[in-house]
């Protein structure tokens, strides 16, 4: 083998160690989308958890107007944080629904209590039906519907106070 | 000194006892989550499934494996569906049709995934000829 060949195996493995180290420290994003954005929300029809709200059922969606699809839990200390933000987008005009997750009345009514009230209606999902109908894998998550019942935009986690306005904008822009 | 010790081996006591805190409601898991279908033939079949399907919460594991409240929902899923009479190809595909390929832990062929498929033929048909090269220049001394 020639001296200069001798050099590729050493090369190779530099190469191997370099990607590594480059896998190591790049911050991994372990966010699961939802494949159905772009697409019609799928067909569901929950009912009610407090006596005071309608429950949840595509056929409130696809009426023209864009809306907010929430999903929250009172278990769930993120949807808390995420609670003002949605108090906002409502002041601002958007429609929100929401489908609590594995939730009592009584507890959600607590929760409504405590933390604001920004829904239109809220569906009882007792085995995170419509959430895995949906394709999403925690709470909170909320999806923006456009007036036809297409799902526009999947937001992972609690809304922050800085994405409140883009939300706001996304919605009024939508038909 | 003393008390330092002391402190730090209290630490790590607590830090022993601990358990973790998760972030899960009070409610009883679904119904099937942790029961098996009364037939045998379709209970094997779930179970194969789910073995093959990834847990969206604790991201390592699959279903059959997880703890996790969302993987206990997944599990009932699939039962009923199989006891509804759906074959796992339907089941897998109406994941996948929501959740992408990553929901599944056996990845189909395609553009992305053709090296992990092709890359160990092309190393053993290297490996093969560096030996033939090898063998037959000992053959000629």
């Amino acid at each position: 083998m020639s001296a200069r060949l001798i050099w590729i195996p050493f090369a190779v493995a530099l190469g191997l160690l370099a990607l590594a180290a480059w896998g190591l420290y790049q911050p991994a994003d372990r966010t699961v989308r939802s494949a159905l954005v772009g697409q019609t929300l799928p067909a569901f029809d929950l009912p009610p958890i407090v006596p005071s709200k309608p429950g949840l059922a595509t056929a409130q969606f696809a009426t023209g107007k864009p809306r907010l699809l929430n999903i929250f839990a009172s278990w769930c200390i993120p949807c808390v944080a995420e609670a003002p933000q949605l108090l906002r987008l409502k002041q601002a005009g958007v429609v929100i629904d929401a489908v609590a997750i594995r939730d009592t009345p009584a507890a959600i009514a607590d929760f409504l209590a405590r933390n604001g009230d920004p829904y239109a209606a809220i569906g009882d999902d007792k085995t995170s039906s419509l959430q895995l109908a949906l394709g999403s894998s925690g709470v909170p998550e909320t999806f923006v519907i456009d007036g036809r019942g297409r799902i526009v935009q999947q937001h992972v986690g609690d809304i922050r106070e800085d994405e409140v306005p883009g939300l706001i904008a996304l919605v009024r822009g939508l038909k | 000194m003393r008390a330092g010790g002391f402190l730090i081996r209290w630490a790590g006591l607590a830090l022993v006892l601990a358990s973790p805190v998760f972030a899960d409601s009070t409610l009883p898991p679904a119904p099937l989550a942790n029961v098996q279908l009364k037939d045998a033939a379709k209970e094997a079949q779930a179970q194969a499934l789910m073995a093959t399907l990834r847990c969206v919460v604790c991201q390592g594991q699959s279903i059959a494996d997880s703890d996790a409240e969302m993987a206990g929902d997944m599990r009932s899923l699939v039962r009923t569906r199989i006891a509804a009479g759906q074959s796992p190809g339907q089941i897998r595909d109406w994941l996948i049709a929501r959740y992408g390929d990553y929901i599944s832990y056996d990845p189909p062929f395609s553009a992305l995934t053709a090296p992990l498929w092709i890359t160990p033929l092309v190393l053993l048909a290297l490996g093969a000829w560096l030996a033939r090269a090898s063998f037959k220049r000992r053959g000629k001394r």
